[in-house]
């Protein structure tokens, strides 16, 4: 097998382990084709085993013939192993460096790994358009589930399925389809049932230097026009950077061609810039030296806030013009496989209580992300410790669920799942047993990879019943309202949860949450034994005095 | 009364200044105590009621095409914003409120005036609340190592001293004298915290008045005497809260620090907390990032850093835990001073109690703490017009202080963020007497007692309010010595104090009335369980029809805390266009194409507000600050709520 290869030194005896929280342990250093494993060979003592694909990047000190490697890892963690011997050492690092930048999707984990638990329920059968679009079906006839994308030549990054217009036929959305960046041409991204009014989602249209237009894709989005409605088009970027993709074929829809729209800029930053922030961001949430001037002035210089609120601020404007001025929204950045999916998805999450609910904020992932082709392998390939040159890795959705967890915030009773339901996603979308955020795009997950048979779906794990109460939110009471966030920089927070994790111990603020449970828990029981009392009196009654009538 | 140039106002617009909503109109009344606008336009009547002593400041602001601006700034940090037709009337009602809002006399302050409904015994009662030798006594004081000192007696060593002081008992009255002759203001070394199981103490005093060179055998013996109270011990800490270049230069006029080489045995250490013009300072400028309207994330966090509040809360509390750290994990005495020893003493000690002992965890104790730290030393209290200098954000940071550690550690406190800033607006309001005067002397001189009221009953009373549904007695967060992280990144903006009457920045859903809520069902429930229990055991059939009745007491949950309509108050969009949707249609290239009322209603956001389908979302929104009796977390409502006759009578009056 190839790992073998990569592995010179598969084992090392005496290696010491230093983690956060945790206390030293000396054992055994095990390299595996997919893990790093210490053992400290005694019962009881907790063992590492740590995803290769999980180490983000690692640095190695010597002193004499001790070595050290630091790893540092995905989810942010930073951990520290002693070697004795240098040879060891060296060995051990160039095998973690090799396993942990392995080119091949195939030989990542998940088609390796065989899951201990029985599938119940297979996720990759939870979530299809098909099941989607009977929804949309009984509460409008409006749109079809057009299968041009078939064969994904439309559209690579498309499903094969996608929900378009019903008066669109396949040939307009062919043309529409060469006008837009990607071949994402508009499609259904949500229909607001409350007063009819959708969002859609695309890439730029590309009108060039020259102003092309296309007349398909303009009866495309008109098509979802009431009679007399008008609409908008949320550009997530500036009006400037619009007007320099022009240069690059790109562009932005021109007023003249389409009089029933209008444009709104936001200033949503592209990948590489959210990746530095990223860096920058984990950079001063680490240095625990930092004065009260310095953490503030690198918090405020990483922008990563600024960030949030960008995404949050357009993703409410979208859900405001939906469901306040009653108008259909078509959202679009450059290629329509980042902002702008931060931006429908989290709309969504405002707009429609189910994307709320686990299995519903599930189906909002499967939908709005990963069929919707935001190319996870890419951006995920690295994370915050990335020091080389970043191509194309970016922290989209991080930022997605970091905004998430600011609506959980600010409503902490409306969500079905919990902060850590947000981190488990996190750090599955960065490194993970499970295959479900492998792959770039529908096309290359579902057919060339062929993961829903090669691999286990993440959510196949999460909605086991022993899994999944770990996600409730015990202070979940459905709300049925549009949820509207503040997005005052008062109002949002560093999420502690992901940034603060291993630098400081979350024990008070986790007896805290054993607590809140345990007060609801309680009522709940007092309530059943409440109850069950009632009717054992109720029968009680009744055979006591069969002849009264009230 | 003669302060009032214009008793009443009509068509007076109230700008909210958290969103774009167009203004209130309504009348606005000048009484004695209050100010109170009234709108007059919408059914349900909102009203703003506005404490004289809780404005910090008037301003006229220059004229609009509406009418004279007025900014009306208070000390709880609520703003408001009013516009006055007339100019004359403008500057009528700003010269009355320069003049009412800065009482020249104590006796002019809310709580000489204040008259709730209860009687003579009541009021002593009340006053009996707390009782400050039960306190002691709780603490383990007097015995055989310390007692109190009858030397300061009509206050005759020390008028800013309370007459009952705790000193070592091996003090002789020549030394204590001596001692307080060579203390700034004669604040000799006092008692402030005494732990029973250790004898470990906590003393406190102002700087000694040792110059360059100067010494006093008394002092030295007096520490002398503190140190060997501990007998586990063979040294002391003699803490200096100042930076050490403000003590230093203290010594040119005379005062200044503890040398090592002239006290045995004490271990000397600067703790570096600015003084209160520094802490002003900052405390300014922190309330002017709180007051931005829709800063940019960039401006709010440089804002924050430039303002240095949470360096300054973050120095406090390291403070804290030093001295904390002295007597829980050496075991060693710790004497704390600052130059006159009530800002930064009183301060640090405070979160050192705290840190310490449990019981100032509790309601009940915090306002124990209360009442020995700041009462008998106090801080100094603003509430009289005087030198604008010498006001002082002690307070806040203290009970800021407490704010960030119920962050850290949100099982530990009996009482709730609520509980704090309750207690912010009452120390600035003077509604009670429990804050007034700098000192037991002239709280005596005054008649503080028999002419105001304590706030402690009133506030144990509605206790409900005010309890965190977290706290258990027998939790182990509860238990022992908190250990607080001081890293930067352990204290946040405190938004629910700065931001409080910006009703849209906070969470829409509180985690707090829900826990508070299922906990008052809980109650209910297991008082229930207990009768089902017993009927059941009886059997009796007639008591049946009651537990019926009984069952509708029971609230749903759901009905208890997500209440749509409680819900719906506070969730409605801010403005996340920067007035795009508002727009007028003529903004529209394409507007004159089409025709006129569809446009109007799709894209003009005047219009839908409306409409009658959003009116449930948008209900409530502009009274988050209003007079509302339904309401008990805001304060304006909950004072004049609860004092309804004589806000009426002033009313009236007006």
């Amino acid at each position: 097998m190839e790992f073998a290869e990569l592995i010179k030194t598969p084992r090392v005896d005496g290696v010491v382990l230093h983690r956060p929280f945790l206390p030293t342990v000396e054992g055994t250093l095990c390299l595996t084709g997919h893990h790093l494993i210490l053992s400290s060979r005694q019962d009881n003592t907790e063992e590492l085993w740590l995803l290769h694909s999980n180490i983000d990047a690692i640095e190695k000190r010597f002193i004499g013939s001790l070595g050290t490697i630091i790893v540092k890892c995905k989810d942010l963690r930073i951990i520290q192993l002693d070697i004795p011997g240098m040879e060891e050492c060296l060995n051990i690092a160039s095998s973690i460096e090799a396993l942990s930048t392995l080119d091949s999707v195939s030989l990542m984990y998940p088609f390796f790994y065989r899951p201990m638990f029985e599938v119940i329920e297979d996720g990759w059968h939870l979530f299809s358009p098909e099941e989607a679009f009977k929804d949309l079906e009984s509460m409008t006839d409006e749109w079809r589930l057009s299968e041009v994308n078939k064969d994904f030549t439309v559209c690579p990054s498309y499903p094969s399925l996608v929900t378009v217009p019903k008066d669109i036929d396949d040939d307009t959305l062919c043309k529409a389809a060469a006008f837009r960046h990607g071949g994402r041409f508009p499609v259904l991204s949500y229909y607001h049932k409350k007063n009819g009014m959708v969002m859609m989602r695309a890439g730029q249209p590309l009108t060039g230097t020259n102003g092309r237009r296309c007349k398909e894709d303009e009866k495309l989005i008109n098509a979802t026009l009431r009679a007399g409605k008008r609409g908008y088009i949320i550009d997530t970027r500036t009006i400037a950077v619009a007007q320099q993709a022009k240069a690059r074929g790109g562009g932005f829809e021109q007023e003249a061609n389409y009089p029933q729209w209008r444009r709104i800029h936001k200033a949503i930053e592209r990948s590489n810039i959210l990746q530095e922030s990223l860096i920058k961001l984990v950079e001063a949430c680490n240095d625990q030296s930092n004065s009260m001037d310095r953490w503030l002035s690198k918090l405020e210089a990483s922008n990563w806030q600024s960030h949030v609120k960008e995404i949050l601020t357009t993703a409410c404007l979208a859900a405001q013009c939906i469901d306040r001025s009653g108008a259909s929204v078509l959202v679009h950045g450059t290629e329509g496989t980042d902002s702008t999916l931060q931006v429908t998805s989290l709309a969504q999450i405002i707009l429609e209580p189910a994307c709320r609910t686990i299995r519903g904020f599930q189906a909002l992932v499967e939908r709005e992300w990963l069929q919707a082709g935001h190319p996870f392998q890419q951006r995920c390939a690295q994370s915050a410790y990335s020091n080389g040159k970043p191509r194309s890795e970016a922290p989209v959705f991080l930022l997605f669920l970091d905004c998430v967890w600011q609506i959980l915030r600010q409503f902490p009773c409306s969500f079905q799942f919990n902060e850590h339901f947000l981190i488990t996603l996190f750090e599955h979308a960065y490194a993970s047993q499970f295959g479900t955020f492998l792959g770039n795009s529908a096309a290359e997950s579902r057919v060339k990879l062929k993961l829903s048979r090669k691999t286990v779906s993440l959510w196949s794990w999460v909605n086991r019943p022993q899994e999944l109460e770990r996600f409730v939110n015990p202070l979940y009471e459905p709300n049925s309202l549009v949820i509207w966030p503040s997005v005052a920089p008062q109002s949002l927070l560093l999420w502690e949860g992901v940034f603060l994790r291993w630098n400081r111990s979350t024990k008070f603020l986790d007896e805290a949450y054993e607590e809140m449970v345990h007060i609801i828990e309680y009522n709940k029981e007092l309530q059943n034994k409440v109850n069950s009392l009632r009717r054992q009196l109720a029968q009680l009654e009744t055979e006591d005095s069969p002849l009264q009538t009230p | 009364m003669e302060h009032i140039r214009l008793p009443k106002v009509e068509r007076v617009q109230l700008l909210d200044r958290g969103s774009s909503r167009r203004a209130q109109v309504g009348t606005l009344y000048l009484t004695a105590s209050h100010t109170i606008f009234v709108d007059n336009e919408t059914e349900v009547c909102s009203e703003i009621w506005v404490l004289h002593s809780l404005v910090c400041n008037v301003e006229k602001q220059s004229v609009t095409a509406f009418g004279y601006p007025l900014l009306i700034q208070c000390k709880n940090f609520q703003v408001i914003q009013l516009i006055i037709p007339q100019e004359n009337d403008c500057n009528d009602v700003l010269m009355s409120l320069l003049r009412l809002s800065r009482a020249k006399r104590y006796e002019e302050l809310y709580c000489f005036s204040f008259k709730p409904n209860i009687d003579k015994a009541e009021r002593d009662q009340a006053w009996d609340f707390i009782d400050l030798r039960a306190e002691y006594s709780r603490m383990g004081v007097p015995n055989k190592l310390w007692h109190v000192s009858p030397i300061n007696r009509e206050y005759r060593v020390c008028d800013t001293y309370p007459t009952d002081l705790f000193v070592p008992k091996s003090a002789t009255l020549p030394v204590i004298v001596g001692s307080s002759k060579f203390r700034s203001r004669g604040r000799f070394p006092t008692l402030s915290y005494y732990c029973k199981e250790t004898q470990v103490t906590i003393c406190r005093s102002s700087q000694p008045l040792s110059g360059f060179s100067a010494r006093c055998l008394e002092d030295e013996q007096m520490l002398e005497a503190i140190m060997k109270s501990n007998p586990g011990s063979r040294f002391m800490y003699v803490v200096d809260t100042r930076p050490k270049l403000n003590a230093m230069a203290n010594r040119a006029t005379g005062k200044g620090y503890e040398s090592e080489d002239n006290y045995t045995n004490i271990k000397f250490q600067f703790i570096g907390i600015e003084n209160i013009h520094v802490m002003r300072n900052s405390q300014q400028k922190l309330i002017e990032v709180s007051d931005l309207r829709s800063p940019s994330m960039g401006e709010f966090l440089l804002g924050l850093e430039n303002s240095d509040w949470l360096k300054h809360i973050q120095t406090i509390l390291t403070a804290g835990k030093f001295i904390s750290k002295a007597v829980a994990e050496e075991g060693v005495s710790v004497l704390v001073h600052c130059s006159d020893g009530w800002d930064r003493t009183a301060q640090v000690c405070s979160v050192a109690c705290i840190l310490l002992d449990p019981y100032y965890r509790t309601l009940k104790g915090f306002m124990g703490t209360y009442l020995c730290d700041r009462m008998a030393f106090p801080y100094r209290y603003s509430h009289l017009d005087e030198d604008p200098k010498e006001v002082s954000p002690v307070i806040d940071q203290f009970l800021e202080c407490v704010w960030q550690l119920m962050e850290q550690f949100p099982c530990a406190f009996e009482y709730n963020e609520r509980f704090l800033i309750s207690i912010h607006n009452h120390i600035h309001s003077c509604q009670y007497g429990n804050f007034v005067c700098n000192s037991e002397k002239e709280r005596k001189d005054l008649g503080i007692r028999e002419k105001t009221h304590s706030l402690w009953p009133h506030m144990w009373k509605n206790k409900s309010d005010f309890v965190n549904p977290l706290f258990r007695p027998d939790h182990s967060q509860t238990q022992g010595v908190l250990r607080p992280l001081t890293t930067p990144y352990c204290f946040k903006f405190w938004r629910g104090l700065y931001n409080h009457f910006d009703r849209g920045l906070h969470p829409r859903q509180s985690v707090l009335d829900c826990l508070m809520a299922v906990k008052e069902e809980t109650q209910q429930l297991e008082e229930l369980l207990a009768v089902c229990e017993q009927k059941l055991a009886a059997l009796g059939k007639e008591h049946a029809n009651s537990l019926c009745v009984k069952r509708h007491s029971i609230n749903h949950r759901q009905t208890l805390w997500a209440e749509p309509a409680h819900l719906s108050s506070a969730n409605s969009p801010q403005d996340y266009t920067g007035g795009i949707l508002s727009t007028g249609p003529k903004d529209w290239p394409v507007q004159q194409r089409e025709t006129e009322s569809t446009e109007l209603s799709l894209f003009g956001d005047a219009t839908k507000s409306s409409d009658p389908d959003n009116s449930d979302q948008e209900s409530g929104v502009a009274d988050f600050s209003c007079h509302s009796s339904s309401g008990g977390d805001s304060f304006p409502s909950e004072d004049s709520v609860k004092d309804a006759d004589s806000d009426e009578a002033a009313f009236n009056t007006a």
